[in-house]
């Protein structure tokens, strides 16, 4: 068989067929092409501003590491004059995360960028390794995502930095997706397909660079330009759903590549016909929901697991049923105009006023909080009293994001009926 | 013969694995492997026969499915055959070489 040669340039072997258009093309062109899109999606968005200080929110991982390269690159060839910086979390996990901490300390040298590292242990006096120790290897994950999302801003604001980008890809937001789509939860997925999201929480701006770039592209990238990467998976307690959506997702990829990009597109989409004031976060100047706790789209952790077959079913049914226990928590979502039938049929669920977000200062840790005491200090509570399974109130505000909620396990949730 | 001596030769060929993919075969990123030349029924050896022949023979962990759903590469699993996309090459007909280089990449695990 003749070797295929590059669609653009026709003079090199192909060396990759395209997902999202099945072109065939060279290392040159396809390292240009790739490059390319992501500038134009940083233009078309004005993700930046010249002279802006970023926070690489960097794993050590595939996609961070490909962000923090395509970022200097960019940085240098179109003269973003940005300031950038490594921020990594050292969650305390060992045997993963102190791995994945060395591939970013060799980051730090080979892009010439400063690292800052934000330890669990220093910000919480917690380690991950401590907590699942205490509270299992089950639910862990939201424990992780409370105390990641806070340590990233803590580590920007500690920096003076306002702006943090992280690798989430085209593959991570479509996944994300169908787990909001497969549980009724519109708000986060209008949340998740943003490509900037601003958080009453955080005066800090985070942004997805890679929002269109196919995890297939970026892993050949990665490859192509021999970058230094750490792959292994987080040790503690796989996320059986998200897991699941990802096998679908890479799945309908093999039969129908566009496919990604079509899911992220009707995520946009679908994103526009929530209303903002219970989407929150991903318009400015509106009333905004607090996004807290576990970041919008999960993909970022390390958890994003392949493996999801055995129990997996059990795991659902599991996990339905603590649906089941935070559904008096839930809320409906009427479109405008139009009657949502679920609220008729259905008495159990009112349809609740929804508030604009009061943001203060949580009263133990004086960080930016929608209630007295933020939701990493209620968690840290729990964990100091040697009583992890705690009740906690959530609020109507809370109620547009039931996930953090029904990971819980366990967790009797009491709504507070606002009026 | 010559399709008999070519058979005896072997094929000198090289696997890798990355992305995780290494930690299902003993931890090791690059295997080098002398496969037959012809499969069981006298044809070619092609990359098919090449994914059999690695679960049977080369994985050293029992999650399969790791690697391997429905007879097929797993969703996910990037393969290059001497660095270019796999789907260039035909996929699983395609027929080894001598001294070709195989890499199996998994983009299932965390960034």
């Amino acid at each position: 068989m003749a070797p295929k040669m590059c669609a653009l340039c026709g003079t090199s072997r192909a060396f990759i067929v395209r997902p999202k258009n099945q072109q065939k093309l060279c290392k040159e062109c396809f390292t240009t092409a790739f490059e390319t899109e992501i500038h134009n999606t940083i233009i078309a968005n004005s993700l930046f501003v010249p002279g802006e200080r970023v926070a690489i929110g960097a794993s050590g991982g595939k996609d961070s590491t490909v962000l923090a390269s395509v970022l200097k690159t960019l940085n240098e060839r179109y003269s973003y004059r940005l300031n950038l910086v490594l921020l990594s979390i050292d969650e305390g996990i060992k045997g993963y995360r102190d791995d994945s901490l060395e591939t970013v300390k060799r980051n730090a040298v080979q892009y010439q960028m400063p690292l800052e590292i934000v330890g669990y242990d220093k910000l919480y006096g917690w380690t991950m390794d401590q907590v699942v120790d205490q509270i299992g290897k089950k639910g862990n994950c939201t424990y992780c995502g409370v105390f990641r999302r806070q340590a990233l801003d803590r580590g920007a604001a500690g920096l003076g930095i306002r702006h943090v980008v992280t690798g989430h890809n085209a593959d991570d937001i479509a996944e994300t997706v169908m787990m909001n789509l497969l549980r009724g939860d519109l708000p986060r997925l209008a949340r998740a397909t943003s490509i900037v999201t601003a958080s009453p929480a955080s005066d800090i701006k985070r942004s997805k660079p890679l929002k269109y770039a196919y995890e297939k592209e970026i892993v050949l990238y990665a490859h192509h330009k021999r970058l230094d990467y750490f792959t292994t998976e987080c040790i503690y307690s796989p996320e059986a759903f998200r897991g699941s959506a990802r096998t679908l997702i890479k799945s309908l990829e093999r039969i129908r590549p566009s496919a990604i990009l079509d899911v992220v597109r009707s995520g946009e989409d679908m994103a526009r016909l929530v209303p903002d004031e219970v989407s929150g976060g991903a318009r400015p100047n509106k009333d905004i929901l607090v996004v807290e706790g576990e970041a919008e789209i999960g993909g970022g952790c390390g958890s994003a697991n392949g493996r999801s077959s055995g129990g997996e079913m059990a795991d659902m049914e599991k996990q339905l049923l603590d649906i089941e226990h935070a559904q008096g928590n839930e809320i409906d979502i009427a479109l405008r105009g139009q009657k949502h039938d679920r609220n008729c049929r259905n008495t159990n669920r009112m349809p609740k006023k929804l508030h604009k977000q009061q943001m203060g200062k949580c009263k133990r840790c004086g960080y930016l909080s929608s209630q007295d005491i933020c939701k990493a200090c209620m968690l840290l509570e729990g964990l100091n009293k040697n009583k992890p399974k705690q009740q906690i109130e959530v609020s109507v505000e809370e109620a547009d994001s039931p996930t953090l909620t029904r990971r819980m396990e366990g967790l009797k949730v009491i709504p507070v009926h606002q009026t | 013969m010559d399709t008999d001596s070519k058979s005896a030769q072997g094929l000198p060929i090289v696997v890798e694995f990355s992305g995780g993919l290494e930690l299902l075969f003993s931890n090791q990123r690059k295997h080098k492997l002398s496969l037959p030349s012809r499969d069981g029924k006298g044809h070619a050896t092609n990359m098919a026969y090449l994914v059999r022949y690695l679960c049977d023979n080369l994985m050293s962990d029992a999650r399969q499915d790791m690697f391997v759903v429905d007879d097929t590469v797993r969703p996910g699993v990037l393969v290059l055959i001497n660095d270019a996309d796999w789907e260039l090459e035909g996929e699983h007909q395609y027929e080894l070489k001598k001294n070709d280089n195989v890499l199996f990449v998994s983009t299932l695990h965390g960034g």
